[in-house]
């Protein structure tokens, strides 16, 4: 007799993880799944090159809700999110602007760029504070339907309506400004230090494929704004040992609950019967069977290929057809023999322990898109760089660093399609548009790893290599993610579930959709 | 002028902000950087390196060393081993406790105590008819304190030998830099961590040999800011803030016993006569009226209070040190004396003194937190000490 679990989970990323570690906690008895050799999915730390640590995919952390943090009792696997406190965008004039973790710093620093911007920055932090304590109750929150006349939704609804008043009405405008609008046109409202503006809007752009000057990426803007550390917004981290670490704490917590985790154990199908879940098939032929089974993939992989068409209603398909993945952002990591030595900031200095945006102007954003608008990486990228043997020295050699670059635009649908060549001429591209502002960048380089969005798909299986399993558009969140009337972790499949980041709200390690899924789990009693 | 320490030349490079404060009549660093955040995170993540000169040092020697000290602590002097090293409180002759530090046996006849006070008096009043001698070192001995996960990889660098075999309270003898130093695997923090004792002539060449080898391991010097957030999650007493010394106490309420600080481990009744020990006896038998416990405020209490007024909890990111009642059904039954934000937890913690039967763990109590102006009482929980505890410690 096969053994029963009560949920199995596919896929062992930081949200499936998440999920299985509250099932587990409330006395389920659950089995995650993943198809790599470690768990861990785009929040994964490797060793590529001997002695060097990286986190190979995502790099920083914000979002993880604490919440997750305590009740799961992280710390003590492990768990520690580093700060991340300033940073330098290096400029064509060899000058730099910084963003530093001390406010009169920072202020005296932008007011060498603008005296006016100086003060704004002050203003503009504590309405994007105020908006994103607007919009955080409703990431702890299962999306009501407001199509849907049942009592809970309508509850929901009551509750969304109320707390919406309760902003007064100059933050609700500010609010639909931020729906509504480009980030670098909600910035221009704000700020006449072109640079500034330029990176601050890179934020808006991170994983979408969009421009700074798009409508709906001032949203974006915003999500990134949620970030909550400590209590303080916009505080963003680094894990020790990697977002690895992240995966690795989360695991070792679901096993403390009596998670059984399988590795190398990839699922081709869900096991359906008249419509309900039963279990799953590995690759290798072996049926398992579950009471529930959760999927962590995103939209695509799990109703179109784990599923299948034929199982699901026409409508349905159509909608997870249309949600939109478009993956636009690459990575390079670099092991180093020595640190970057930036012509703006000479020497090593607590710069190297934050940030360095390669975000000249809104302009060299924009014409960034145009490229892969048109089917090719930017020649002139975006990059948000970090060096994480800085802040951890473990992740490198003493003496020798890593160095993590994330880079857009490479767009999924790249013209003729992403080769070895392709590859290495994006990596080229990266490394010598860091170089311009770092100049002994090139002879430092021990070893090169790029990442494509073919590759993040190939290695991590999401969908067209898109970070947030689903573009982060207006369209394609709360409860229209991922799909109209199914955005509250169930699926048209019953005892199927959702858990991964495209499900509300998604994106970002935060873990939200993981717990909120296992919260509905274990509210309809399975 | 307040006095500066062995290292000061150093310490007072590092400085960012002027951010000094008291020890002992020493200046110290609260923090060398603008914020302590990088400080603290050190301590858990790399390697934090404190100033710790300010500490009392007496040097106890000869035949009847081991009595004195047995006489005046509370742990068993007589039955430690050379190199061992003892936290321990030590009594007035009510139980009530004076003072806390340790004893570190040198060899058979030499002894090493640390204090956070003064007690050279009381040394020499309890000396009376003992074969021994008793010097205040404090001055010409300078003390480091370097914890966190990378502390044994930056010390065994720096003084050239392996210390994996060196015990949690052990110590040994070394030298870094050609000048002999004392390293006890001890500290303030609950981590992995170590103290080195040196001669004062030889601080300056101690501080740059580990800073020298330790910045390939995020070697950070560190001021107390930080390490008054380590000490909250290692749930370990400050004298003059958690309790008030017998000698210094202006009522008897004041005072406190081991027992009464949960420090009834520390108490070996059993051994030879020590200062205290009746009336800790009749206290051990009838049990303490107090204990000395964890707090955690709960998260989702705090916010609500908080979200009452339309603001996000506000966090005590550096350690508060004041008086804050707990409650039970609407009674006081204790009060808190140290907490903080645990940015590595993160939980709101703090350190509390409650009537022994609430002091179990779990029990459920309420903690006065002042919300814009208001006094209102957040749910909290009791929670065993330490809050942190890696396995790294001992290990």
């Amino acid at each position: 007799m096969a053994q029963t679990w009560d949920a199995i989970i596919i896929g062992g990323g930081h949200n499936g993880l998440v999920t299985a570690a509250y099932l587990a906690r409330a006395g389920r008895r659950v089995l995650v799944l993943e198809r790599r050799y470690r768990v861990g999915g785009a929040a994964v730390s490797e060793e590529i090159y001997p002695g060097f640590k990286f986190s190979v995919f995502s790099y920083v952390v914000s979002l993880l809700r604490p919440e997750i943090i305590r009740d799961l009792d992280l710390p003590r696997h492990g768990l520690e999110i580093l700060p991340l406190e300033s940073t330098v965008t290096p400029m064509d004039n060899g000058d730099y602007l910084a963003v530093w973790g001390d406010p009169d710093k920072t202020r005296r620093e932008i007011y060498r760029h603008s005296p006016r911007d100086a003060e704004a920055m002050v203003e503009f932090g504590r309405l994007m504070h105020h908006m994103a304590q607007a919009v955080k109750p409703i990431l702890g929150m299962i999306p009501p339907d407001p199509t849907s006349l049942s009592p809970r939704d309508l509850l929901g609804l009551l509750k969304l309506g109320r707390h919406f008043r309760s902003l007064g009405p100059e933050h609700v405008h500010a609010l639909y400004k931020l729906m509504t609008m480009s980030s670098a046109d909600y910035l221009d409202e704000w700020y006449e230090t072109d640079v500034l503006k330029a990176t601050k809007s890179a934020s808006g752009i991170i994983g979408t494929f969009l421009g700074p000057r798009s409508p709906g990426t001032a949203y974006v803007l915003l999500h990134h704004y949620m970030g909550e550390i400590d209590g303080s917004f916009r505080a963003w981290g680094f894990a020790k040992g990697g977002t690895g670490a992240i995966s690795e704490s989360i695991a070792g917590a679901a096993r403390r609950f009596g998670v059984e985790i399988r590795t190398d154990a990839p699922v081709t199908r869900v096991l359906l019967k008249r419509g309900r879940a039963m279990g799953v098939v590995l690759e290798n032929g072996e049926e398992l069977r579950a009471r529930t089974v959760v999927s962590s993939l995103d939209p695509h992989r799990t109703f179109l290929e784990l599923v299948g068409e034929p199982e699901l209603p026409e409508d349905f398909v159509s909608d997870i057809r249309r949600y939109k993945f478009r993956g636009s952002s690459g990575k390079v990591n670099l092991a180093l023999d020595e640190l970057p030595n930036f012509t703006c900031m000479p020497g090593v200095g607590p710069h190297l322990r934050g940030a360095i945006s390669v975000s000249p102007s809104v302009d060299y954003l924009e014409r960034a898109y145009d490229d892969a608008k048109y089917g090719e990486f930017s020649r002139h990228p975006y990059m948000d760089v970090i060096i994480p043997s800085m802040i951890d020295p473990h992740m490198a050699p003493p003496g020798k660093h890593v160095m993590s670059i994330f880079v857009q635009y490479a767009p999924y649908n790249i013209t003729g399609g992403w080769t070895d060549a392709k590859r290495e001429a994006f990596g080229d591209t990266v490394v010598d548009t860091l170089a311009r502002y770092a100049p002994n960048l090139k002879q430092a380089i021990l070893h090169r790893q790029v990442i494509t969005p073919a590759d993040i798909e190939r290695i991590t299986g999401l969908t067209e290599g898109n970070i947030f399993q689903g573009e982060l558009a207006l369209h394609q969140l709360f409860f229209l993610r991922p799909a109209p009337r199914w955005a509250k972790y169930r699926t048209p499949i019953r005892r199927l579930y959702q858990c991964g980041s495209g499900t509300h709200p998604g994106g970002g390690i935060m873990g939200a959709s993981g717990r909120l899924a296992a919260l509905r789990i274990l509210g309809d009693g399975r | 002028m307040l006095r500066e320490t062995p290292f000061h030349p150093r310490t007072a490079a590092l400085m960012e902000g002027q951010a000094w404060r008291r020890w002992a009549g020493y200046v110290v660093a609260s923090a060398y950087e603008l914020s302590h955040e990088r400080e603290y995170h050190a301590i858990r993540s790399s390697a934090a390196l404190f100033d710790v000169s300010p500490l009392y040092k007496y040097l106890v020697r000869g035949r009847d060393a081991a009595r004195l000290l047995d006489r005046i602590v509370t742990r068993d002097v007589l039955a430690s081993k050379v190199s061992q090293v003892l936290y321990t409180p030590w009594c007035d002759a009510r139980g009530k406790v004076i003072d806390d530090g340790t004893v570190s046996r040198l060899d058979e006849t030499t002894f090493r105590m640390t204090a956070a006070d003064p007690n050279i008096r009381w040394l020499h009043l309890n000396a009376t008819g003992l074969d021994v001698t008793i010097e205040d070192v404090s001055e010409r001995t300078a003390a480091l304190s370097l914890q966190g996960p990378n502390a044994r990889a930056i010390l065994e660098l720096a003084c050239g030998q392996p210390l994996t075999e060196l015990k949690y309270f052990r110590l040994t003898t070394g030298k870094i830099r050609g000048a002999p130093v004392t390293i006890s695997r001890t500290g303030y923090t609950g981590d992995l961590g170590y103290e080195v004792w040196i001669d004062a002539a030889h601080a300056l060449a101690a501080w740059d040999a580990l800073v020298e080898v330790g910045t390939g391991y995020g070697i950070t010097p560190a001021g107390m800011l930080a390490l008054d957030l380590a000490r909250n999650e290692a749930g370990l007493l400050l004298i003059e803030v958690d309790y008030i010394s017998a000698h210094h106490a202006q009522i008897d309420a004041q005072t406190s016993t081991p027992f009464e600080l949960s420090l009834g481990w520390t108490v070996a009744l059993d051994k030879e006569r020590f200062i205290g020990q009746d009336a800790l006896e009749r206290e051990h038998a009838r049990g303490p009226v107090w204990r000395f416990v964890g707090i955690e405020v709960d998260w989702d209490s705090l916010e609500r209070l908080y979200a009452d007024v339309g603001l996000p909890p506000k966090l005590p990111t550096t350690a508060w040190r004041a008086s804050v009642p707990l409650y039970v059904g609407g009674l006081q039954v204790g009060y808190a004396t140290s907490g903080c934000w645990s940015p590595l937890l993160k939980r709101y913690i703090a350190l509390a003194h409650l009537e022994a039967r609430y002091g179990e763990p779990g029990t459920a109590v309420e903690m006065e937190v002042t919300v814009e102006h208001r006094r209102r009482r957040a749910a909290a929980t009791v929670r065993p000490l330490p809050f942190f505890n890696p396995e790294r410690k001992r290990a």
